[in-house]
């Protein structure tokens, strides 16, 4: 398959390019719901609106009323979400939750799909328990109790859990901490009765919370999966979380150099266009090189995981790390080039550095996939 | 099976064949290369095998026109072929400036003498080519270039020095820019088809900081170019004094070829094998260079999907034409930095000039050839102001 999208793609990038420009732009939807301190931090209306395209069942399957399309697919949203800084859930609900669910059974596909499909519902995931992404450590325990489990632990980081109406919650159901066997996955509903959640917003203005679970009681049917089979699951899970947020680094990286490699051309100081300055022009284009090979590696991996590729998993953490250095590059040259006017609130590029961090951070940061390519190439 | 199964099927079995078993390893040093011409002898009956066998094929230019010396393969069929070599590790079975840059040139520019000439040469490796763009006082400003062609009618009288030659000493033809109109700046260029046994013409080699000297200093002194070489075949390309538009569209081939962008081990992930080879010095590898490689690595395997999505979109016409650029920018900065790590997990056995062990000296001298990746065929400055006015569209002369 070439390196660039077909027909359909193509059509479906200027559908979400669109959409996300009139309806996802940051001055209705990111600094709206933020100036309103929203407690979700982002518009159900939009959500709702996304549903109509047919954004939110983009991974699910026809048969579930999806659109049943691939990575690809849900990468040229993500990254037109990420141009826009269009606060979301459509990469835990739409990404990361519709991957969990499709390993699910057929009972919890009718139950959920159809709420995520219709832009009625939203999921969270909650895997990570300490401030960096270490999901081969897993602490929070599910025992087993009549014919269900008894969860108990706590999770960190978990984006949009306090709006969720379900999160996908990784627990250990036998060995030891750091073992990568034993693992479940389970669909908690918002209700359970046991679930607490101390939300904080995020330098983004995105809300995460801090999730307890007290001895939450949950049926056996909450399992995704099977019972001590879910690091797989949660594996692919993972893996589609990492491209999508690659994904949306990827728009990111791009919203901040468009903004700026403008600017260079509409500013003038020392009676010139600033962007005449050969200083200025090579880092530019130094950033541009570097946009289009994280865009290239995305791709690249989208499609290598649509096919079921070997080389996925490893591909997956290349293209998460090379994102997170070119978006990280990308807001920091951007802040630099407005010069003062960019540490203001008023101009857009500083939400550009803000939202980078939070999504950088997300299911790990370029150190832990570079170590990562590192371990798996053998060394 | 589709066509394109059943190319790759044949196209594996030919291999099998016809491609001896000397001729599956990675290229060592220069001696492992065959550049054709009419010095050209090979280094063993592999060589010449593998070489031969290719001409036949039309496989020394798979892409290029049969009555040229080409298989006339598609797009998707050379693909096809760069694959099936790299599967079993084939080396090219000649290597030329004439395939990487004149020929290209030639099929956009060319007459059709020129083509039946001097594409089918290049192709049976008859005919060795340099590079005369060069001179002592224009190197990034190549458009500043002084080496002057008078008009006298039949011929030309070629009067300059080029320099950075590479391989000229070796070279049967030269094509060069030379100046044809002083008062045209870029419109006053004409694009020169010279034969290096021509009177006048002279070499001297610059020896490299790696210790080899594969370039030269190239003298002409009143040379008498012929305007036309036989029916149909001018001794310039395009139009006289147009030249400046075949320079640039070789450029384009050449910066393409320099940045890797075709594949090749430049864009591998090296981690791994820094590892295995620390180990076998009994070192292991210090944590912070480690983490260095992993970062490495994760551009280089980044750049590699660039490369990819480059010769897709560039085949499909769909690339930017300036991306080329971008390429060799990117290509060879990270190709430099690849070279240092090497240097580093190494130690001090890659310190080595001469040993048996290190094969003379080779990673030290690789690592400094790599130092020319970024200046020759156009510096990675001159690369930056490129993409930024033609590709961001930024502003100022
Ligand atoms: C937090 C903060 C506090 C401040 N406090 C004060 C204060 O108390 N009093 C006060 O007077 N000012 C203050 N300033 C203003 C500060 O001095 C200016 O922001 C600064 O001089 C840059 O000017 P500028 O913002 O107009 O950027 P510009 O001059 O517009 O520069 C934009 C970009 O172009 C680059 N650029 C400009 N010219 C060139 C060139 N010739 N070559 C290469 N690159 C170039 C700049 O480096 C920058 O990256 C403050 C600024 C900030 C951010
Ligand atoms: C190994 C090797 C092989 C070569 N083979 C050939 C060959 O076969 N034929 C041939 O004709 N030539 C060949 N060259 C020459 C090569 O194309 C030139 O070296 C190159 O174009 C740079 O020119 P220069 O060396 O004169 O450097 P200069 O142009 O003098 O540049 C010096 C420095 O100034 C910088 N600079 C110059 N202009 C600008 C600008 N506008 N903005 C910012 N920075 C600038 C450059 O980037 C560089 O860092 C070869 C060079 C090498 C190293």
């Amino acid at each position: 398959m070439p390196l660039y999208h077909d027909e359909d793609q193509a059509m479906l990038a200027d559908t979400a390019s669109s959409f996300m420009a009139e309806e996802g732009n940051i001055q209705k939807q990111l600094r709206h719901w933020r100036d309103r301190d929203c407690k979700d931090g982002f518009g159900h209306g939009l959500w709702k609106q996304m549903a109509e395209l047919g954004f939110t069942g983009i991974l699910v399957e026809e048969d579930q009323g999806g659109l049943g399309m691939g990575y690809v697919e849900a990468g040229i949203v993500l990254e037109e979400i990420g141009r826009n800084l269009t606060p979301s859930p459509f990469l835990t609900s739409s990404v990361l939750a519709a991957t969990a669910l499709s390993h699910g059974s057929h009972d919890m596909k009718a139950r959920y799909l159809p709420g995520l499909v219709a832009g009625d519902s939203v999921f969270a995931v909650a895997v990570d328990e300490t401030a960096k992404h270490r999901p081969e450590r897993i602490t929070t325990r599910a025992e087993k109790s009549g014919n269900g489990f008894l969860l108990t632990g706590s999770k960190s980081f978990v984006v949009y859990g306090g709006s969720a109406d379900m999160i996908v919650v990784a627990a250990r159901t036998s060995g030891s901490d750091n073992e990568a066997e034993g693992i479940t996955l389970f669909a908690v509903p918002k209700d359970a009765k046991g679930m607490s959640h101390d939300a904080v917003r995020l330098v983004d203005s995105s809300m995460a919370t801090y999730t307890k679970f007290d001895g939450v009681e949950l049926d056996g049917d909450a399992v995704i999966g099977e019972v001590d089979g879910g690091r797989e699951v949660l594996d692919a899970m993972l893996r589609a979380g990492r491209i999508g947020a690659a994904a949306e680094g990827v728009g990111v990286a791009r919203g901040a150099m468009d903004r700026t490699v403008d600017y260079l051309k509409q500013r003038k100081q020392f009676g010139k266009l600033i962007g005449e300055f050969q200083a200025l022009q090579h880092r530019a284009a130094h950033l541009y090189s570097e946009v289009e090979i994280a865009r290239a590696v995305t791709i690249k991996t989208q499609q290598l995981l649509d096919a079921g590729a070997e080389s996925a998993d490893m591909m997956t953490s290349v293209a998460k790390a090379k994102v997170a250095k070119t978006a990280r590059l990308a807001v920091q040259e951007g802040v630099q080039m407005h010069g003062g006017i960019g540490m203001t609130d008023e101009y857009d590029i500083g939400l550009f550095m803000k939202r980078d961090r939070a999504l950088a951070e997300f299911l790990g940061d370029s150190y832990y996939h570079a170590n990562r390519v590192a371990e798996m190439s053998g060394y | 099976m589709s066509d394109l199964e059943q190319f790759r099927m044949e196209t594996r079995k030919w291999l099998e064949a016809n491609c001896p078993a000397e001729m599956r390893e990675p290229v060592r040093d220069e001696e492992d290369v065959y550049w054709g011409g009419r010095n050209a002898s090979f280094k063993n009956d592999a060589q010449k095998a593998w070489f031969e066998a290719c001409v036949e094929k039309g496989y020394t230019v798979p892409a290029w026109p049969k009555e040229y010396g080409g298989a006339g393969l598609s797009a998707p069929e050379a693909k096809v072929l760069r694959e099936e070599m790299a599967r079993i590790d084939a080396r090219p079975p000649l290597s030329s400036f004439g395939i990487w840059m004149l020929g290209p040139a030639l099929l956009h520019f060319g007459t059709e003498g020129q083509k039946q000439r001097f594409l089918n040469e290049i192709a049976h490796g008859e005919i060795r080519w340099c590079q005369g763009y060069s001179e002592p006082g224009s190197g990034s400003d190549l458009v500043s270039l002084q080496t002057y062609g008078e008009d006298k009618g039949d011929h030309w009288v070629v009067n300059g020095q080029k320099v950075w030659t590479s391989y000229a000493d070796q070279a049967d033809w030269i094509f060069c820019l030379v100046r044809t109109d002083k008062a045209n700046k870029y419109q006053g260029i004409t694009f020169m088809l010279i034969d290096m046994a021509t009177k006048g013409v002279s070499t001297k080699p610059i020896k490299l900081i790696s210790g080899n000297s594969p370039f030269c200093e190239t003298f002409l002194e009143d040379v008498a170019v012929p305007k036309s070489y036989g029916e149909d075949i001018p001794a310039q390309v395009g139009e006289v004094n147009r030249g400046w538009d075949v320079a640039k569209y070789l450029l384009g081939h050449e910066r393409e070829m320099i940045s890797g962008a075709g594949g090749g081990d430049r864009t591998a992930a090296i981690g791994a094998a820094m590892k295995r080879h620390a180990a076998k010095t009994g070192d292991d590898l210090d944590p912070v260079l480690r983490a260095e490689l992993a970062m490495f690595d994760v551009d280089a395997l980044a750049y590699s999907a660039m490369g990819e999505k480059f010769l897709d979109e560039a085949k499909a016409g769909r690339a930017h034409p300036a991306q080329p650029n971008m390429m060799k920018y990117a290509g060879t900065e990270l190709n430099k930095r690849r070279h240092e790590l090497m240097m580093a997990a190494g130690g001090s056995r890659s310190l080595e000039w001469e040993s048996e062990d290190t094969g003379g000296g080779k990673p030290a001298r690789s690592w400094l050839r790599t130092k020319a990746n970024s200046i020759e065929g156009g510096t990675s400055e001159v690369m930056l102001n490129v993409v930024s006015k033609r590709i961001l569209e930024l502003p100022g002369g």
